[in-house]
């Protein structure tokens, strides 16, 4: 008996060994463990054996069984990992096809602008706030010393709608709007960006375009002295500019400063030595800014003794032209969407 | 201004670099646009021709033999006055001359080195030229030196500036300004003006009156000078009118330019003869007319300030003289008019005629006692050079205050305001250097600022003049030691921004202005359009009410640039006149067309429900999750009637959304707008959080065939009123018509979540409650479950 257990044995190995697919397999699990099958019949013989004899041959046959199953078991788990390694096969794509272009938007190169100004004062502590585009006379002009009349005003030829409303031609409009709003006459911190109007339209004008406006009133020997100004607009030029350029202070005239300076930056592309951008000066012109004038403040409901201020300007089209090398100052306003898009990615820090 | 740097020398000695010297007016506020030489040639040479004799291949070509001291040089020249024995300027081989390069060469054969040169050649603008200028080489004097510069010969050898004067800065719109100006910089006095001539005959007064009768004309001042001479002005008063921009006429005429160049008063001559003996200032009548100088009928209005003689207008002061006064070549006798006019009235009225040199100073401002001074310089300078005769006396009318004014300043005030630590000295010698007197008393120093500095009336402009000459590069930037505080951000604009940009669209930046066509398109609200008092075209002359306008237009720029797959959005302002306010509103606008996804198997045309999911985004990012509704109501004729809807949030419409009409556009394009001011006043909750039940949901799916007519939201009404409260969520998940389908019917499929927070839901629990709804929906719209 012991031999035909081993013959079984080795038939039975034999046989896993020589399947070749997961069906035929179970066939051979049937064939030798099954209850009809070779291994199971044997055990039924063994109410012919001696007494004695039945635990050893017991002990055999599981032994016998027990190598049969792993064999089946192993050449089992061989055929999953075939199927695995097949399926995954089948499965391989072409990993260089394009991905789904899941649409990206794009922010304007003006509103980037802005909105990176905004969060570099805000970070100072200054207040962003918005006023009318719509705005009266009093506010875009007499409110800041400039009464009707005033040469200063052909500087912004003007949209008027009505004699009193006119689309505003500065967002310095914004300063007196904010002192007047501020009952308690405490010391004021804001900046304000927003579209302004000016009757004018050529190459390097456009009639609608984009200005930031600065103001800061604190007391009057406190934190607004023209060194404080030079300090902060430092700041904001190196931010949005280049921490390289230089600043020139050149004093000009603003009806509502007294003095008044207009502040050129190193040219950034020629770094000073002069070319087309700064037109051979050197020097690119950014800024207006200025000590806020007696008569502003007195206007504004600010006693000009106790108090004082700075306040500064600047074309944002301007400067996002700079930032991103926009060589012509109608792309922005020509929305043409293959412009539009290239503005799809954070900017750089 | 145009400085002529030889015309200011007469007045201050300075050797500097005429660069050096534009950028050292640039430091203290004098911006300039260009510096440079007059006459930009180079290479020329002063020549005789010796021998002149007619090309043998051209009917109008000379062959020149020309001695330019050094050497002989065959020339050819075409210029008909080429002759023998006359002195020529000659532009050697290589000279530049502004719109040439001269090089040796052949013309017809016969060699030429070189070029016979006109006074145009040498690029100066035409309309300073005379016509022998232009058509002939220019003829020198005998005088002339044969190898000598020609340019200097000319007196042409000038550097001049043009700047960019601030509007503040009238005293600098003449040469005796500038003179004042420089000399602050470099520390050097200015000369005085000569005003010495000769007077003759009785007192003027007593032959001639002077009659203001408008405030407008603080001062008038007349003078007479006779027998002048009129001819060609000498070549100094020529040349530097030439390189200040001004034509030359006549000596008489020319004068009267060059003292206002130099003093920056205009002045008006009269040929005196052809006046009355009285000069009358008066404000027109409206409708009154004049004939100026340049021949124009001129219809005036009651603003515009007339000089007249004693029955009519003979001028229009400030602005231009009368054409019937004018000094022309048989004048004799000259009234010459000094006068300060109202500088409002004159932009006003400059404005409307003409923008001259003297109307631009007028406008500026002007300093009374140059008002003096340029009335006897003219008289200096008509006796000087035009042989006049000057009458004894002055006619004057004279309500001006010209003193000098008198401001305080403390020293503390000027270091406090600049944030510096300068000197009481280094402070009182800016003053001294701008020609200020002053006194110091204690800590306060009192400056007698000259009359000729009309921007100067308060302490700051002092302290600005401190920091100017002191050098603003001198003052060291520093931090603001400012109290600590948050700043103060309403971010909701940009946080939409962002949000539109996530969701794949374009952000754009419009005009405001549109054409008045287009203001009521796109709403029925009622509003008054806001137009332009003056355009400067018809295509922008009113503001804009919606921005869908503006977005149409950019899709049709980009559109016929071959872009079809557009979604662009804005945030900007739509404006309008209700009742008598004056108002704006903060908009978000979008257009969306063409494809909005694209992959291998994803490419997704934009629709109404594209274009509607992107608002319910931004609403529901904003917090108004379950309080808005799309309602359909009477649309505007541009938008779609079936493919339209107000947006609504809590009972209030806040925007419109729509396919365009096909009326508007062919193509599939759909917009939406929302009045974000609107909107804002509906509050929003806090956003907290929700318990999330610890049991399980069970999720059933059901369709109904249904009349085609009856729309969504009111199937989803009955559903949701019949789940009751432990019916979730109900979601659309397939909208079916066509195939296996009556034509009238829809199929219409939703998914329907159920959740109980207390419990778990039983089957029997759950299909009660389904078999309740199915029933419900098919009882109220005679539809049908479909299997």
């Amino acid at each position: 008996m012991k031999e035909q257990i081993n013959k079984i044995k080795e038939q039975a190995l034999k046989d896993i060994s020589a399947v070749e697919e997961i069906k035929t397999l179970n066939d051979v699990k049937v064939k030798y463990l099954g209850k009809k099958g070779e291994l199971t019949s044997v055990l039924r013989g063994m109410g012919s054996l001696l007494p004695e004899e039945r635990p050893i041959i017991g002990s055999l046959v599981n032994e016998v069984r027990e190598e049969i199953e792993q064999a089946i078991k192993a050449k089992e788990e061989k055929f999953q990992e075939m199927e695995l390694q097949e399926k995954l096969e089948k499965e391989t794509i072409d990993i260089t096809l394009p991905g789904t272009k899941i649409k990206r938007g794009s922010k304007h190169p003006v509103n980037r602008v802005i909105e990176e100004i905004e969060d570099l004062f805000v970070s100072m502590g200054y207040d962003v706030v918005s006023g009318p585009e719509l705005e009266t006379d009093e506010f875009c002009f007499e409110r800041l010393n400039l009464p009707k009349g005033h040469p200063a005003r052909d500087m912004q030829d003007s949209f008027y709608i009505t004699k009193e409303y006119l689309l505003r031609t500065q967002t310095s409009a914004v300063q007196a709007r904010t002192m007047l709003a501020n009952t308690e006459k405490t010391p004021i911190r804001m900046i304000c960006a927003g579209k302004t109007y000016r009757r004018e339209d050529d190459a390097t004008h456009s009639h609608q375009f984009g200005q930031v406006e600065g103001l800061v009133i604190d007391k009057k020997e406190r934190n607004v002295s023209l060194a404080d100004l030079k300090g902060t607009l430092e700041i904001f030029v190196k931010k949005l500019i280049g921490k390289n350029c230089e600043l020139r202070f050149r004093p000009s005239y603003f009806p509502f400063t007294e003095p008044s300076y207009e502040v050129d930056v190193s040219c950034f592309k020629c770094g000073g030595k002069g070319c087309s951008l700064c037109k051979q000066t050197g020097w690119i012109e950014v800024l207006g800014a200025g000590i806020v004038h007696p008569h502003v403040l007195e206007m504004n409901g600010y006693n000009p003794e106790l108090y004082g201020g700075f306040a500064f300007g600047t074309g944002l089209d301007r400067l996002a032209m700079f930032k991103y090398a926009i060589p012509d100052m109608r792309y922005l306003y020509t929305n043409d969407i293959r412009f539009l898009s290239q503005f799809d990615r954070k900017d750089e820090e | 201004m145009k400085l002529s740097t030889n015309f200011v020398k007469d007045y201050i000695d300075i050797d500097v670099d005429v660069k050096q010297l534009a950028e050292d007016m640039t430091r203290v506020g004098n911006e300039y646009d260009s510096a440079g030489k007059l006459i930009n040639a180079t290479k020329l040479i002063i020549g005789k021709i010796i021998e002149c004799v007619d090309h043998p291949d051209s009917d109008h070509l000379h062959l020149c033999k020309v001695d330019i001291g050094k050497e002989v040089l065959n020339i050819v020249c075409g210029a008909p006055n080429a002759r023998k024995g006359l002195k020529v300027i000659v532009a050697q081989n290589g000279a530049e001359l502004p719109e040439k390069t001269i090089k040796k060469g052949m013309i017809r054969g016969q060699e030429s080195n070189g070029m016979l040169c006109s006074i145009a050649e040498l690029g100066l603008e035409h309309k300073f030229l005379k016509p022998e200028d232009k058509d002939g080489i220019a003829e020198l004097g005998e005088d002339a030196v044969i190898g000598e510069d020609p340019i200097k010969y000319l007196g042409l050898n000038d550097d001049v500036i043009d700047f960019e004067l601030t509007a503040n800065r009238g005293d600098l719109l003449s040469v005796l300004g500038m003179a004042y100006e420089i000399g602050a910089i470099y520390d050097k006095t200015v000369k005085t003006v000569d005003l010495s001539h000769k007077e003759y005959g009785k007192d003027l007064n007593e032959s001639f009156k002077t009659e203001v009768k408008t405030d407008n004309c603080k001062l008038l001042l007349v003078k007479k000078v006779e027998n002048v001479e009129i001819k060609e002005s000498p070549s100094f008063i020529k040349n530097r009118l030439i390189a200040s921009g001004i034509r030359p006429i006549n000596n008489v005429v020319d004068i009267s330019n060059y003292v206002m160049l130099e003093l920056g008063q205009p002045l008006h001559f009269y040929d005196a003869d052809r006046l009355g003996k009285k000069l009358v200032v008066r404000m027109a009548e409206k409708g009154e007319k004049l004939t100026t100088l340049d021949n124009i009928e001129r219809t005036l209005d009651d603003s515009d300030i007339v000089i007249a003689d004693s029955t009519h207008g003979v001028g229009l002061a400030g602005v231009m003289g009368g054409l019937e006064t004018e000094v022309e070549n048989d004048t004799k006798n000259i009234i010459i008019e000094s006068a300060i006019f109202d500088s409002v009235k004159i932009r006003l009225t400059s404005k409307k005629i003409l923008r001259s040199e003297a109307s631009n100073r007028f406008e500026k401002g002007l300093d009374p006692n140059r008002t003096y001074m340029a009335i006897e310089r003219a008289c200096t300078l008509l006796e000087k050079y035009a042989n006049g005769k000057v009458v004894t006396g002055i006619v004057k009318y004279d309500k001006t205050d010209n003193k000098e004014k008198e401001i305080n300043l403390e020293f503390k005030n000027v270091n406090d305001v600049l944030g510096t630590t300068i000197s009481q000295k280094e402070i009182l010698d800016v003053f001294r250097k701008l020609g200020f007197s002053y006194s110091v008393k204690g800590d306060i120093v009192t400056v007698k600022v000259p009359t000729r500095r009309l921007d100067i009336s308060i302490k700051e402009d002092l302290i600005e003049e401190v920091s100017r000459i002191y050098g603003v590069d001198n003052i060291q930037g520093k931090l603001p030691v400012v109290p600590m505080k948050k700043g103060t951000f309403d971010k909701t604009q940009r946080e939409i921004r962002n949000k539109m940009i996530a969701l794949g669209l374009n952000e754009t930046l419009t005009y405001v202005l549109i054409n008045d066509k287009e203001v009521h398109k796109f709403t029925l609200d009622e509003f008054e359009e806001l137009k332009l008092l003056d355009p400067i075209t018809e295509d922008r002359n009113t503001l804009r009410y919606t921005i869908i306008p503006s977005l149409l237009k950019i899709y049709e720029y980009n559109n016929a640039r071959g872009q079809k797959d557009i979604s662009i959005f804005e945030i900007g302002k739509g404006f309008y006149k209700k009742g008598e306010i004056y108002g704006e509103d903060t908009k978000l606008c979008c257009l969306m067309t063409g494809k909005y996804s694209i992959g291998l198997n994803h490419t997704n045309n934009v629709d109404f429900y594209t274009i509607k999911g992107v608002v319910e985004e931004i609403l529901n990012y904003l917090g108004y999750e379950g309080r808005y509704s799309f309602i359909k109501q009477e649309m505007p004729k541009e938008i779609h009637p079936g493919q339209s809807a107000y947006i609504n949030v809590n009972g209030t419409d806040v925007g419109i959304i729509g396919k365009l009409h096909p009326n508007v556009s062919k193509e599939d394009i759909y917009v939406f707008e929302i009045n974000l001011d609107e909107l804002f006043k509906k509050k929003v909750g806090k956003m907290k959080y929700k318990e999330i039940s610890k049991f399980p949901s069970v999720k059933k799916d059901v369709a109904f065939l249904i009349n085609k007519k009856v729309v969504s939201k009111d199937i989803e009404k009955v559903i949701k009123n019949s789940g009751g409260s432990i019916l979730s969520d109900i979601e659309v998940f397939d909208v079916y018509t066509g195939k296996n389908i009556d034509e009238n019917k829809k199929s219409i499929a939703y998914s329907l979540n159920f959740i109980d927070n207390k419990k778990t839901l039983t089957d029997e629990e759950v299909n009660n409650l389904l078999e309740k709804i199915i029933k419900n929906v098919c009882d109220k719209f005679g539809a049908e479950l479909r299997k």
